[in-house]
């Protein structure tokens, strides 16, 4: 440590690590602190570009039609739905089931890969959050509006209702309540607290009253001392290691509303672990779908980089290998206990009446991530772009797959039955993408997509040992 | 009035982490107690050259954490064995593993409200005002600046002393910031 007066380097040497060793730095052409703040905050502060209103006046009616046919439902009851005996759970589980997971790879990236040190998560945390938050909240209508009289809702709180009696906690959907609610809670916590240093970026950058004003106020008076540093990065790793199980549980939790039944192809262990997969693999895709466009319409190629892209699909392609070997061990179990209840749902499922929607599932699921192997596909952002899509619609394959399919033929076959979906499920399933697609984008225009302190911490220059943190060259490392 | 005006403390601006770390260490060194680091994002090493003990928030979040469990586990054990107990298909009234997912959910929610509200409470934020966010300079504490302040209400406070300290270990801009 040097004791005399601190002069700035004013050219740095930066002693080249063998290039074997060479990583591709997180933030491109070292780009300092304040260039992210500009080039973040840029985006929030600009003009509202044509791209945004074209997109918010496609999502906004969109989302209103959802609104307009849930009233509909409400109003009229679920028989304007397709379900009917034998197949109850249909579009509105699947739809319910499928948000839900791809919440999941928002908790990973911001929780999962914090905790194991992955630096490159800092870039695309915090629009995977927002991705979360959205997808639980279009998650969170299904159950509530398909139990059919809405107004009975409150009996999944644990109130006693007229006569007294509690909610019943032997059963899963109770679980479910409790893991959905806590999910939800718990990622907007560790969202807003991601946000708080960010808000006073923009509190201090505001140039009128009212941002300064609203900025301010939820930046809680943030100053950046290093005393709350300390405190603050205590309670995000506290957050991140409670988010870890939380995730691993929630999906786990859904399943058992499966697993716990007694119906075959819901019946079985692997559940809770496949389901978990099979949610990240399809958050992924969804994360995806979603930077790719942005990070080129918002000129953040810089921030999100080609290796956070290359990153980002080899745990899809991960995530998508292990769903193929569920899918494999499903079939050898059916085969190999000896049920043949169990054997006849999955040969059922693979060569019956839905084969069609089977084979969707396998290819967009096992087959088409195997691509990602190859670093030409990765590297080919229209092929990515491309690929994310079908893996979600892989995905909603697999929940409507495990869910219609194996209601309609279950023990006895005069309890048979098809499903066929009404105009009211499909055009109520388009209008939660509505709902979705308008609460991200409002999230883009007022808040920073990207945790731009995160981001500077993980750069350079924020590194005091680091000769562009102002170490001196020849510094300890 | 700057006659009138009460001091908050003195202000200094630094170039870099590395400057500003190796700042902090001589203010710590000079055995101030009422003072801080501003910077745009937790640098690591702060802790240790500010010679600050761990964080504190782990035990609000266990409290928390440790409150959720028990209430999950004795409300379903009050509602569905005590109060109002209904036999479903031939099952214990009461069983912990059935009352295990919901008490676990309720750890991680009140464990994380205990983390959160527990930084807040170390930190004794929300706070509307603070005399550092009128400065003009210091708005950058959040772009790209690295400050170091040390409060009037110091015991070993005196302005020349600190002054001179700042200045050499560093500092730039080395201003008193007024409440």
């Amino acid at each position: 440590m040097a004791d005399t007066a601190y002069t700035g380097p004013s050219a740095v040497k930066l002693a080249e690590p063998p290039a074997e060793l060479a990583r591709e730095p997180l933030v491109l052409n070292q780009r300092s602190p304040g260039w992210l703040s500009d080039t973040v905050a840029g985006v929030v502060e600009a003009k509202t570009p044509l791209w945004w209103w074209i997109s918010f006046g496609i999502s906004f009616p969109t989302m209103i039609m959802c609104f307009s046919l849930i009233a509909y439902l409400i109003g009229t009851g679920v028989g304007v739905w397709g379900n009917m005996h034998p197949v109850m759970w249909a579009w509105d589980i699947t739809n319910f089931v499928w948000w839900i997971g791809i919440g999941h790879a928002g908790t990973l990236i911001s929780a999962i890969l914090f905790l194991l040190r992955q630096r490159w998560r800092t870039s695309i945390n915090r629009a995977a959050e927002a991705m979360t938050i959205f997808a639980v909240m279009c998650a969170g209508i299904y159950p509530l509006i398909h139990i059919g009289r809405v107004w009975y809702g409150w009996w999944l709180l644990p109130l006693p209702n007229a006569n007294s009696i509690w909610p019943q906690f032997r059963s899963p959907l109770m679980w479910d309540v409790f893991a959905v609610s806590t999910y939800f809670t718990v990622s907007v916590l560790f969202w807003y607290v991601g946000l708080i240093p960010d808000l006073a970026v923009m509190r201090d950058r505001a140039k009128t009253q009212i941002r300064k004003f609203l900025y301010g106020l939820f930046a809680l008076g943030w100053t950046g001392s290093n005393r709350h540093w300390s405190n603050y990065e205590k309670a995000y790793l506290i957050l991140a290691g409670l988010s870890t199980p939380l995730v691993l549980s929630v999906h786990s939790i859904v399943s058992l509303d499966f697993s716990v039944s007694q119906l075959p192809g819901w019946h079985t262990t692997i559940f809770p672990p496949y389901f978990v997969a099979g949610a990240i693999f399809s958050g992924f895709g969804m994360v995806l779908t979603l930077l790719l466009p942005l990070r080129k319409v918002c000129k953040l190629e810089e921030v999100i980089t080609m290796r956070h892209i290359d990153l980002m699909c080899k745990v899809t392609l991960a995530t998508g290998s292990i769903v193929g070997y569920a899918y494999g061990m499903e079939f050898f179990i059916a085969w190999y206990s000896g049920n043949p209840y169990e054997r006849f749902t999955f040969l059922n499922r693979a060569f019956g009446p839905y084969w069609w929607a089977y084979w969707t599932m396998i290819s967009c699921n096992v087959f088409i991530p195997q691509l990602f192997w190859f670093k030409a596909i990765r590297t080919n952002l229209v092929i990515v772009f491309i690929l994310s899509i079908l893996v979600n619609i892989g995905m909603w394959f697999e929940r409507f797959v495990i869910i219609a399919t194996s209601l309609t033929r279950e023990f006895l076959p005069s309890n048979w039955g098809m499903y066929h979906p009404t105009w009211v499920d499909i055009l109520t399933y388009v209008g939660t993408f509505g709902l979705f697609c308008t609460f991200f984008l409002l999230f883009l225009r007022f808040l920073p997509m990207i945790a731009v302190s995160e981001v500077k911490g993980v750069t350079p220059q924020a590194d005091p040992h680091h000769p562009l943190g102002g170490a001196r060259e020849g510094g300890h490392h | 009035m700057p006659q009138t005006a009460i001091q908050y403390g003195i202000l200094a601006e630094f170039d870099s982490t590395a400057a500003a770390l190796h700042a902090a260490e001589k203010v710590r060194d000079a055995g101030f107690r009422r003072w801080d680091v501003f910077t745009p994002f937790p640098v690591h090493g702060m802790d240790r050259a500010m010679g600050l003990k761990n964080s504190k928030v782990g035990w609000f979040s266990f409290l928390g954490g440790v409150t959720g469990y028990t209430s999950g586990m004795l409300m379903i054990w009050y509602m569905n064995a005590f109060d109002y107990a209904i036999p479903v298909g031939g099952k214990p009234m009461f069983s912990p593993f059935y009352a295990f997912p919901p008490s676990y959910e309720l750890t991680i929610l009140l464990g994380s409200f205990g983390a959160i509200l527990g930084m807040l409470f170390l930190n004794r934020l929300p706070r509307l005002h603070h005399p550092l966010l009128k400065h003009r300079r210091f708005a950058r504490v959040t772009h790209d600046g690295f400050f170091i302040v040390i409060e009037a209400s110091d015991p070993k406070y005196s302005e020349v002393d600190a002054r001179k300290l700042l200045e050499s270990a560093g500092g730039r801009h080395v201003e008193v910031v007024e409440e």
